[in-house]
Parts: C-alpha cells; structure tokens; sequence
C-alpha cells in the first residue's frame, strides 16, 4: 500500500519513535545480568516483573488514554482467579492458562467500558473503585469457589512446554516471567506507536477535537480498555502460576491505589516510566518493609504526597532532563 | 419497624460524615478521600478524651469538632490548597496518600484493635413504643443529624456567609473582584466540613466502630452518599443518606450473606444513569 503523502508533513519522527533506540536494548539487557547478579532473590525479581507488566496495562489506559481508574486491580483478580481455578479444575497448562486469563479479563474489561466511559473523571473513578468493589465483595462472599479470606490453594502448575518445571529457587518463574513482560511489552511499544496509539494520545489531549479528524473516540477507548484489561489478568495469572496461591488481596483497594503510585512515582505515559517506576517502587519497599513491616504504608503515603507535590513527572521526567542536559543520550 | 428506625439512625450518621465530603467535593471540586481520616480523627479524640481524661460524652463532643476543624484548617493552609487547580487524579492519588499515611499513624499510637467507648448511662438503654423498640442513643442521633441538616441549609441559602460561600464556588476570580477574601471562604468551609466528619466519627464508634481500617472500609459509603445525593447539595445529601442508611441496615438484617455487594451495585448503577445524582444539580464547574 502507498503511503499518503500529504504536502509539507513530514512523518519521520512518528516513524522514528517506533525505532528501537541503543538505551532501549541495554535497557533490556539489565533483566539477564539481574538474574545472574541477584541470584539469591529471585523471587523479588519475578514479583518486579509481574507488577511492571501489571503498571505497564495501567499505562496503557491512562498515561496513554487519560482514562482514571481507582480499580484496575479488578482485572488483575480477575486474572489471577481464572488461572487459579483452571489449575485447580486439572487445566494445569501454564501458557493455557495465561491465555484464557487475558481472554476472560478482556472480556470484563469489554464489557466495563461502556459504563467507564459514560462519565467524566470523576464518575470515572468512582465508577472503576465500585466496579472492583463488589468484585471483591462477590470474591469475598463465594468462598465455596475462590476460598474467600483464605485464598485459592491446592494448584499445581505443569511444565511450560511440558519441560520447564516451575523449581524453589525461581529460575523458572523469573525467566518465564521476563519472558512474558518482554513480549507483551514489545506489542505494547508496537502498539502506542501505532496510528491507533497516536489516535489515543490525541484523545486524551483534546478529545473534542479527535471526532473532527475522523477519531471514532470510544471504540479506540474500548479497544485500549479491553487491552488494559487483558494485560492486567495476564499479570495476574503470572502471579498466580508463579506463587501457586491466590490470594483475596488480589482485588484489594490498596493494590488499586498502590498501582496507581508506581505508575505516577515512574512517569504516566511512557512504557519505560511504567517498568523503572515498578523497580524503584518494589525495590524501596522490600528494603524498607524490611525494617519497619508495620508502619511501611505510612511511607507509601508520604511518597505519593510527595510526588503529588512536588516531582509529577517522575523517573521519567527526571531521566527526561538529565537526557537534556546531555546531547545525543535521550531515552 | 425497628429496621426502619435503626435505619435513620445510621443514615443520619452517614449524613453527618459524609456533608462534609459532600461540600469539599460538591461545592470546592476537590475529591478528598480522605474525608474517612477526619472522622477517624474525631473517633480517636473522642475515645481518648474520655478514657485518658474522663471528660463527659456530650462535653467532648464540641471539642472533637473543635479539634477536627482545626486539624482541617492546618492541613488546608499547608497542603490541600495546592491541589485546588490540580487535575481529579492529582488529588486522589494526594488524599490516597493521606489516607496511608493517617491509617499507619492510628496504628502506630493506638494499635490494630477495636476501640471501645462507654456511653453515658442517659444515652444508653432502649424503651418500647408499640412496634418499634427504640433505642436512645439512636434517636439523639436522629435528633442531632437533622439539626445539623437544617442548621447547615440555613447557613448556605439564608446567610451572607452561604452566599459568600456559592459565589466563591461559582466564579472564584469575580468574587475576588468583588471584595470576597475567597481563600477565607475555602478555609472555613473546609474547617466546617473536617469539623463534622470529626463530630460524626465520635458518634459513630458506637455504630461503626473505629479501628485504623475505617477511612478506607467506609469511604465508599461517603462517596455513595455524595454521589446518590448530588455534590454540593444537603438535601440531596440527607435523603441519599436516609435511603443508604435504610438499604443497609435492611440488608444486613434480612439477606446477610450478599453483605456490601447490593450498595456498590446501586452506586454504579446510579452513577451510569444518573452521574449527576438523584437530586442533582448541575455541577457548576
């Protein structure tokens, strides 16, 4: 297909953004030297992992399409059940169970955003907390299915592939883990830089605008809510797979909340800001939950008041203008 | 019929919480979740006044408000009026972090536990009319929220202050022009509000109990009631209270096992075929 040419528009940079930048690829290396370097904690390391994947979808739809959610966590439950309950029924197929977890959250996510996207920000959020809400409550209530406070045990994942079995250390899981982040991190970046995640940018910059340059503005929400959503259970079934245990938390309120930190603390619409945003955050908190467990949220708490306040950029937008400062190594 | 009346009972208290909420968000566009940690504050003064320092239940009560409004004022001063032109998101994720932040504190200085208050013994027991047994304190609750309720929709459409108060909302910048110290009107509104979810949290130890959970366990509840009724409006407030309070004591009582699930589907619901509440009006923004 020929490309339209339009008089005096230049595409290159739109082209250019889609091009894998050298930062990017040691940025990628920095996962295999962390698995031979930090052999001992490899568990964290998986947990890095499923949270960056589990921001990364939150980003999708809010840094990129400016939709608020107090309740994405809802997905991730979501997620996190169905692999649990597929396991548990003798589906015990790691990779099947991935599958079916993205498939039944991005049906949720389908379904919820037609009544996400009826308001403003603010109906918005309240609508995405309630959502999440009473699926925790329904979580909480059916514990003849999910187990209720107790959680979802007895699962037993099989080998990926049939080969790979998930072992005590982590290797498998971590390894399986980056695996799946790097995938779906990899069409995620194919994606915003697509024309659809153009189309999404211009949405949440000037959404009157959008109908005007031919944008049909809600179907490409609800194309990016679904995927937000899909991404959300397949963090969720890798959590469930790696740890073999669900537990109600998944759905919780401050899981919701927390997210929403990591994602502000590592800069909203950047895929990059999403993955350093989960380092840092998971990093800190193991490290100071270390040494003080109790009183760990009046840290968090005093973060997020911080960021609010005084660094809204975040990691990204200080790397941004270090970048700046110094020609030629922007990220 | 007891269901009923203990149903006021809780939807008056719900009201007393949550008007604050429902000026700061209603009238001050500001979402505050962390209106539930003014309350929880008020829960713990009052608790402590009288354990620690014996003062009587309906002396500490004035104090408690005192004491919330001031902390308000404190707090507005310092960090929420920073956040007035923020974006929703901003201000959210800012009382999220309050909200964190006062959860741990309560934890640290009085423990994961239930806290226990003893009512006096003129407000406790019960006495029976015909059908419905009604208890005391329960009625000094009804009574006390609809004074609140009428006392409050005096002051915003009789007074110069209410006045002061709706230009202030509708166009800050004319009402600076003419000659309103608009940052005052905010700081009080924001003191009255604090003030009463503080008051409300006292009351409520004895319904609803106070431990470091309760911002987050009742925000919600407070976000209905503001949302049913339309932000801004007390009438709106007061009946969205009564329904919620009615709906749920009803539920509890008679279908138990589907506990909280029926309200957040009545929010959503509502939210989807009414955004701007049951007895809206349109938010001037």
């Amino acid at each position: 297909m020929a490309p339209h040419s339009i008089p005096g528009f230049d595409p290159s940079p739109m082209r250019n953004a889609a091009h894998w930048r050298r930062s990017e690829y040691v940025f990628w290396l920095l996962p295999i030297a962390a698995f031979f370097a930090f052999d001992e904690q490899l568990t964290l390391l998986s947990q890095i992992a499923i949270t960056a994947l589990f921001t990364l979808s939150l980003d999708l739809i809010l840094g990129y399409a400016g939709i608020v959610s107090l309740g994405h966590a809802a997905f991730f439950g979501i997620g996190a059940y169905a692999a649990g309950l597929m396991a548990t029924n003798g589906w015990g197929d790691p990779l099947l169970g991935l599958l079916v977890a993205g498939l039944v959250a991005a049906a949720s996510g389908f379904v919820t955003s037609f009544l996400v996207l009826r308001g403003a920000d603010l109906t918005r959020l309240m609508v995405t907390l309630g959502v999440s809400l009473m699926l925790f409550e329904a979580a909480n209530k059916l514990t003849h299915i999910t187990g209720g406070v107790d959680g979802l045990q007895g699962i037993e994942m099989k080998p990926i592939f049939g080969h790979f079995s998930f072992d005590l250390q982590g290797k498998t899981a971590y390894i399986y883990s980056m695996v799946v982040l790097f995938l779906l991190f990899w069409i995620a970046r194919r994606v915003v830089n697509s024309p659809f995640g153009l189309s999404l940018r211009g949405i949440r910059l000037n959404v009157q605008r959008m109908p005007a340059l031919g944008a049909p503005v809600n179907a490409r929400l609800v194309g990016i809510y679904t995927m937000g959503a899909a991404y959300a259970g397949i963090a969720g079934a890798l959590l469930t797979q790696t740890t073999q245990f669900v537990s109600i938390d998944v759905l919780n309120f401050s899981r919701s909340a927390e997210l929403l930190l990591i994602l502000v603390l590592g800069g909203t619409g950047s895929l990059y800001g999403a993955l350093l945003g989960t380092a840092v955050f998971m990093t800190a908190h193991h490290l100071l939950s270390g040494i003080n467990p109790q009183y760990w949220q009046f840290w968090l708490g005093l973060l997020l008041v911080l960021v609010v306040l005084f660094a809204r950029d975040g990691v990204m937008g200080g790397l941004g203008a270090i970048g700046k400062r110094l020609p030629g190594a922007a990220i | 019929m007891t269901v009923l009346f203990d149903g006021i009972a809780s939807g008056l208290l719900l009201f007393l919480i949550s008007v604050g909420l429902s000026v700061t968000l209603g009238l001050m566009n500001f979402v505050n979740l962390a209106h539930g940690a003014f309350a929880m504050l008020g829960g713990y003064i009052c608790v402590t006044l009288l354990s620690r320092y014996g003062v009587p239940f309906l002396a500490a009560l004035p104090l408690v408000t005192l004491a919330s409004a001031l902390v308000g004022v404190v707090l507005e001063r310092t960090l929420y009026r920073r956040l007035y032109g923020a974006s929703h998101l901003d201000q959210v994720l800012f009382s999220i972090g309050l909200v964190f932040m006062s959860i741990s504190t309560a934890h640290f200085f009085f423990g994961a536990q239930q806290q226990p208050l003893q009512l006096p013994a003129m407000l406790s027991g019960q006495f029976n009319l015909p059908g419905v047994d009604v208890g005391v304190y329960r009625l000094f609750l009804i009574v006390l929220g609809l004074a609140v309720a009428f006392a409050l929709q005096w002051m915003i459409a009789g007074t110069r202050f209410g006045a002061q108060l709706r230009a202030s909302v509708d166009n800050p910048r004319t009402a600076r022009g003419l000659g309103i110290d608009v940052d005052r009107v905010f700081v009080m509104t924001f003191a009255l509000g604090s003030g009463l979810a503080g008051l409300g949290g006292a009351l409520g130890v004895e319904m609803l109990g106070l431990d470091p959970g309760f911002p987050v366990k009742y925000i919600v509840y407070f976000l209905i009631v503001v949302a049913v009724g339309g932000s801004g409006n007390i009438k709106g407030s007061l009946y969205a209270s009564l329904i919620l309070g009615i709906c749920d004591v009803a539920g509890k009582y008679y279908v138990p096992q589907v506990g909280a699930f029926v309200i957040y589907a009545v929010m959503v619901g509502m939210l989807i075929f009414r955004p701007q509440g049951l007895f809206g009006r349109t938010a001037a923004k």
